[in-house]
């Protein structure tokens, strides 16, 4: 199966032996996704919104199909919900510079787990900043799973608690979060918080249902889910899109503009200000039709799969840790670990020499690595074209840059 | 490219210069957030107005470590303060073995050592001023 999915993907014919492990920071292209972006600027590459020509309203359908398209795969009631951004770290910033701009008072708090991502957690450190609010971390366990005892809950989620932002899969623990169960405790808790769940990392690994998770916002990112560069997107409850602000003014969002006084638009132009990213999200489209073609029971599967394969291998290794479970089914394929005595930086250069392609730094989520006494770790992710050769190779990489640095 | 030549791994595992000089002035720390890798500098100016001494110590990857480790070995060289002055970020890349060796994204971790060596010679300069010879 695995063999089949790299033929997909342009850049293993002209790069047989490239060996991707670094799927969480970017996954790999498919075809379909680039030939759509080429179709658009091929066929019909001209802009939306109230176009008369035929051209005009080819791109339009196109792009409130992609729209629609997403809206179906994680069960969104209406794809009007869906707002179109340029990342992951946009929705965020969307949801709180309006939302959050609006609602987060002095005194207020804002929960956060230690294990999000800067994206997930800078704009909410800067909004408390902002507004005189507190931020409240959730601390983790030893399996790098959220501490789920009644204390610390009961802790982290008071009275004066206006949103929760959580990451349902972490980028670098490779830990799955039972989000729709942490969603129920937080508002058994508080019924009044709103969540926001960062999905950039679920989003291409696992089955998404933001309805039935009970989130009130979610952010996910084209590139990460097999799509273009620079389209994001969130998606929130109609209610709450209609009662927040605009984020951005100007062209596009608008029902009337007066000399002195504008009306904006109703969902979900008024949070798509100016010329949008229309090949990207037409890209979107596209990916979200590849994903749904493998199906994500599939990449679930093969996703366990490699995980087993992945962790018994790497505990092979002397001297090497990997961070989170070690138990293939509750985990993604995201492995971050440190080797005794081979730094992270050398590892990563050691293994570029031989075509591999892993990551090391604090992945963006310093807080975490801080929390976890760790400055940086080397991290190998895995995509639906990853094979056990290819952790086979890894390994081997691993073998290799000990030899040369240990003793 | 052949960053992990001999010599830089002979200068990883057995660093030149290494450990903590107790000096006054002399003394810088830096560190580099995005990967962690800390390095501290000592110099000892001589009565001549010159480098007597110099040590680093701190914890890193193979091209931080060994990159201060051949810095101390050149100061020590090099002696006198006007040339040592005269080291550059070149001069530091040059040890390792030129640009085409290092790879831009690990400038950093070479040139750590070489800013930390920088802040320690100022403040070993005020030294130096304050007490003229
Ligand atoms: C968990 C998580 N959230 C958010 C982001 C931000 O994604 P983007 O950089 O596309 O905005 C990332 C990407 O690294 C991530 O891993």
């Amino acid at each position: 199966m695995v063999r089949e999915n790299k033929k997909y993907f342009p850049i293993f014919e002209t790069q047989q032996d490239l060996v991707y492990l670094d799927s969480a920071a970017s996954a790999l292209r498919p075809k379909a996704v680039i030939d759509k972006e080429k179709e658009y600027y091929e066929e019909y590459p001209v802009n939306i919104h109230r176009g008369v020509y035929r051209l005009a309203e080819r791109a339009g359908e196109e792009y409130e199909f992609a729209r629609k398209k997403l809206a179906e795969f994680i069960k969104a009631k209406i794809p009007e919900e869906i707002v179109w951004t340029r990342n992951a770290t946009e929705a965020i910033n969307l949801a709180a510079g309006t939302w959050g701009e609006k609602y987060v008072k002095n005194g207020d708090e804002i929960a956060l787990t230690i294990m999000e991502h800067h994206a997930n957690l800078v704009p909410w450190q800067q909004l408390a900043i902002r507004k005189g609010a507190k931020l409240k971390y959730l601390d983790i366990n030893e399996e790098g799973k959220p501490e789920m005892n009644q204390k610390n809950w009961n802790k982290w989620i008071s009275k004066k608690t206006k949103i929760a932002a959580i990451t349902q899969a972490s980028n670098v623990l490779g830990t799955i979060n039972d989000v729709k169960a942490m969603i129920q405790l937080i508002k058994q808790i508080n019924p009044r918080v709103k969540v926001l769940v960062d999905g950039a990392q679920a989003v291409p690994r696992m089955k998404v249902d933001v309805d039935d998770m009970g989130a009130d916002f979610y952010a996910a990112t084209g590139h990460k889910m097999y799509g273009p560069n620079g389209v994001g997107w969130l998606w929130a409850r109609k209610e709450l899109l209609e009662e927040m602000p605009p984020y951005q003014t100007g062209g596009g969002m608008i029902e009337e503009v007066k000399k002195y006084q504008t009306i904006f638009a109703g969902l979900p132009d008024k949070f798509e200000a100016g010329t949008v990213n229309i090949p990207g999200v037409l890209g979107l489209g596209a990916a979200v039709k590849f994903l749904n073609g493998l199906g994500m029971t599939n990449i679930r599967k093969h996703e366990i799969e490699i995980n087993r394969y992945a962790l018994k291998r790497l505990k092979e290794i002397r001297g090497l840790k990997v961070l989170g479970s070690g138990e293939p089914e509750e985990r993604t394929g995201i492995y971050s670990f440190w080797v005794d005595g081979v730094h992270p930086h050398d590892l990563a250069q050691i293994l570029s020499g031989e075509n591999i392609a892993v990551r090391a730094g604090h992945h963006c989520a310093q807080p975490l690595h801080d929390r976890l006494g760790l400055v940086a770790t080397t991290r190998a992710s895995i995509g639906v074209y990853t094979s056990r050769a290819d952790v086979d190779k890894l390994i081997n990489g691993i073998d290799k840059a000990i030899k040369l640095l240990r003793g | 490219m052949d960053l992990y030549r001999e010599l830089l791994l002979d200068h990883y595992k057995n660093p030149r210069n290494f450990g903590k000089l107790k000096t006054g002035k002399g003394t810088a720390f830096e560190s580099n957030p995005s990967c962690g890798d800390k390095i501290g500098v000592a110099i000892k100016v001589n009565k001549k107005g010159e480098i007597g001494k110099i040590s680093f110590w701190g914890e890193g990857c193979v091209v931080s470590m060994a990159a201060a480790s051949m810095l101390t070995e050149e100061v020590m060289k090099r002696k006198k303060l006007e040339n040592i002055k005269k080291i550059n970020e070149e001069t530091v890349l040059e040890m390792l073995g030129g640009k085409k060796n290092v790879p831009p994204a690990r400038f950093r971790c070479a040139l750590l050592g070489f800013n930390t060596l920088r802040s320690a010679l100022m403040t070993g300069l005020v030294l130096v001023k304050e007490h003229p010879h």
